[in-house]
């Protein structure tokens, strides 16, 4: 990677402190904006990209190398797969316990819609930050790629 | 299990897609997704003697009845359709990546067959929903899975291809999200079928007729109809042979079916035939693609270039089937979607085995190549054969049908052109035929072996199949015309 600028950012104080601030309520609106897609605006997708937002700020500051060893790329790799398999498998179970592909009543007769939209949300959260995340890995990490390709 | 197997149709691969990526293990991917195509070709099957049998199978996603909810609509159209696809997916994929094509190291190759799988979901899916918002996500999953498989190929040619195709393609969804919005403006409802009765009181309005175009050049981008066709032979060209072998014989054709669908199930032949004259446009360009893709050709210098024109021209077979406005026409359409989905997903698995001992695609390194690898030879020129339309071959079924509707309508100049353009295909296959049969084998031949067995005999399957299909006719012709009456909504 070139280096432009001597002083990283990680040595700026302003940048390094407001972000350690921020990062945790980055993630935490990420939560709320998941679990309250119930009510309210949000859900899933919306969740995933903020969730990544707060991964790739913490990227940005540290470098990729401390942010690979906090989400490896492999368990990024993993949660991408993850997310649409938990999607899936929910379809799965409504089709096994005698409904439709994704008719969530089966779960349960009072909390089925309730649950079943949870969980499919919580699979596309899981990949879309995934997915995100594995974007800012592939942009950020091209150097190391084509160094992987010549060893 | 039976009532959902329209569901499980698109579930069984979407959800097989992540499963590569937790196996990696190249070998043993390989095995999985092949045994999913299997599966998934198991299911069509089912599904095409049920509708045959019993008519259509309606499925509502999430228990949610249509029209408010998602439809997954079955009959034998869309059973035939997903047969094909699931087929050709079935003999490509044990067929493998084809190493030597292939840009990625073999530790990554488990990324092939997830998007692979992927974009086998998205075709399924176009072919088995009956909401129309379904299908240009379906298109879009499709589309973003072949770029990616395109720009696996080798070189960097492969991906400036894979990105024109990208700018081509989003363009064409564009265009197909821009005519599914304006329709949902004018009725309030995405089922196709809905749509198809709310559409009726309005089809006057200029709303209505922006929108047909705006589907027909969408679905037209992405069928790579003349003069449009601008992205297909480079992506062709430059993927790895197998992407092309399974991409020539069914994401054009899976498109050309969403054109289809859009005449005659949502808008209906009376309004594109009868008010708009669609025929007027689709017939002297599917005409000109027949020739202008011949004659391109001709002049190729690389046997998977050559191939991609001649895809160009097939096509233009494809919709002057449907440009015919009979159930006649149709048939023919669907009958040599069938056939050239068998014979050029053949012929790119013989170039793949080419390229795959050669390192080369050009025409001119596969002097005497006859003598070194005879099968193969034998392999491409019975395909050759049946793109010409020699009797015997399934080439000659389709044509003998579209000749015989163009006949019925009295249009002899028609049916001469069709005669003469196939003429034209004799030019491109012999030009091949000679390089590989009479010239002197160069040392670059000399030095090669005839391919290993595993990737002989499902180039033998898939070339086999289209003399089968020339010689056996009853099921193709059956099950298309029945495929033909229940889009035009005679059954």
């Amino acid at each position: 990677m070139s280096k432009p600028n001597p002083m990283r950012m990680r040595e700026m104080v302003v940048v390094r402190e407001v972000s350690r601030i921020l990062i945790p309520f980055i993630l935490l609106f990420a939560l709320y904006v998941q679990f309250h897609g119930d009510f309210g605006p949000g859900g899933g997708f919306q969740a995933g990209v903020i969730f990544a937002a707060g991964l790739v700020l913490y990227g940005l500051i540290h470098g990729l190398d401390a942010l690979q060893r906090a989400v490896p790329p492999r368990l990024i790799e993993v949660l991408a797969a993850g997310g649409v398999m938990l999607y899936g498998g929910v379809g799965l179970v409504t089709i096994a316990l005698g409904g439709q592909f994704l008719e969530y009543k089966v779960l349960d007769p009072h909390h089925g819609e309730h649950w079943g939209l949870l969980l499919i949300e919580g699979g596309v959260g899981i990949t879309v930050t995934a997915s995100m995340t594995a974007i800012f890995y592939a942009f950020a990490g091209r150097d190391t790629v084509q160094n992987q390709e010549k060893r | 299990m039976n009532a959902h197997l329209p569901a499980l149709q698109v579930v069984l691969p979407l959800l097989a897609a992540p499963v590569c990526v937790l196996l990696r293990n190249r070998r043993v991917v390989g095995v999985w997704a092949t045994l999913i195509a299997w599966a998934s070709l198991a299911i069509a099957i089912t599904m095409l003697v049920h509708t045959m049998e019993h008519g259509t199978i309606s499925y509502a996603l999430g228990g949610w009845e249509s029209p408010l909810g998602i439809e997954l609509r079955v009959d034998v159209a869309n059973a035939f359709l997903a047969t094909i696809v699931t087929g050709i997916a079935s003999i490509v994929l044990p067929y493998g990546p084809g190493s030597a094509t292939l840009a990625i190291p073999q530790d990554r190759q488990y990324l092939f067959y997830t998007a692979f799988l992927l974009c086998m979901t998205g075709l399924l899916g176009m072919s088995v929903t009956g909401d129309a918002f379904n299908v240009f996500v379906f298109v879009e999953i499709t589309s973003l899975s072949s770029y990616t498989l395109i720009a696996l190929g080798k070189g960097r040619r492969a991906l400036t291809a894979a990105f024109s195709y990208l700018v081509m393609g989003t363009i064409g969804g564009t265009f197909i999200l821009l005519a599914i919005g304006l329709c949902y403006q004018m009725t309030g409802t995405l089922n196709m079928a809905d749509m198809a009765l709310r559409l009726q009181p309005v089809m006057g309005t200029r709303t209505v007729l922006v929108a047909f175009g705006f589907f027909v050049v969408g679905a037209s981008i992405k069928l790579a109809l003349f003069p449009l066709h601008q992205w297909m032979p480079n992506a062709y060209t430059h993927a790895p042979s197998v992407v092309s072998a399974f991409l020539s014989a069914t994401a054009t054709k899976v498109s050309y079916f969403v054109l289809v669908r859009v005449v005659f199930t949502i808008f209906g032949a009376a309004y594109v035939f009868g008010t708009v004259h669609f025929e007027w446009l689709l017939m002297p360009l599917s005409i000109a693609a027949m020739f202008v893709g011949s004659i391109a050709a001709m002049y190729q210098t690389h046997i998977k270039r050559l191939l991609a024109y001649s895809s160009m021209a097939q096509i233009g077979y494809m919709t002057l089937g449907l440009s015919m406005n009979s159930v006649e026409g149709l048939t023919g359409g669907l009958v040599h979607l069938f056939n050239h989905g068998l014979m050029k997903g053949g012929l790119f698995l013989v170039v793949a085995n080419i390229t795959f001992r050669l390192n080369s695609s050009k025409i001119q390194d596969m002097a005497g190549l006859a003598r070194k690898m005879p099968w193969t030879t034998l392999a491409f020129a019975v395909g050759g054969l049946s793109l010409i339309g020699v009797p015997g071959t399934a080439g000659f079924i389709s044509k003998w049908y579209l000749v015989q509707a163009a006949l019925m309508k009295g249009q002899i100049w028609l049916a001469l052109l069709i005669l003469m353009s196939s003429l034209l295909a004799v030019g491109y296959v012999w030009k091949v035929i000679e390089v590989m049969l009479l010239k002197p084998p160069t040392k670059r031949v000399e030095n090669t072996t005839p391919a290993p067995l595993r990737m002989i005999w499902p180039v033998w399957v898939m070339i086999g199949s289209t003399v089968v299909f020339g010689l056996w006719t009853t099921w193709t012709g059956t099950v298309a015309e029945v495929a033909a009456e229940t889009l035009m909504g005679l059954r």
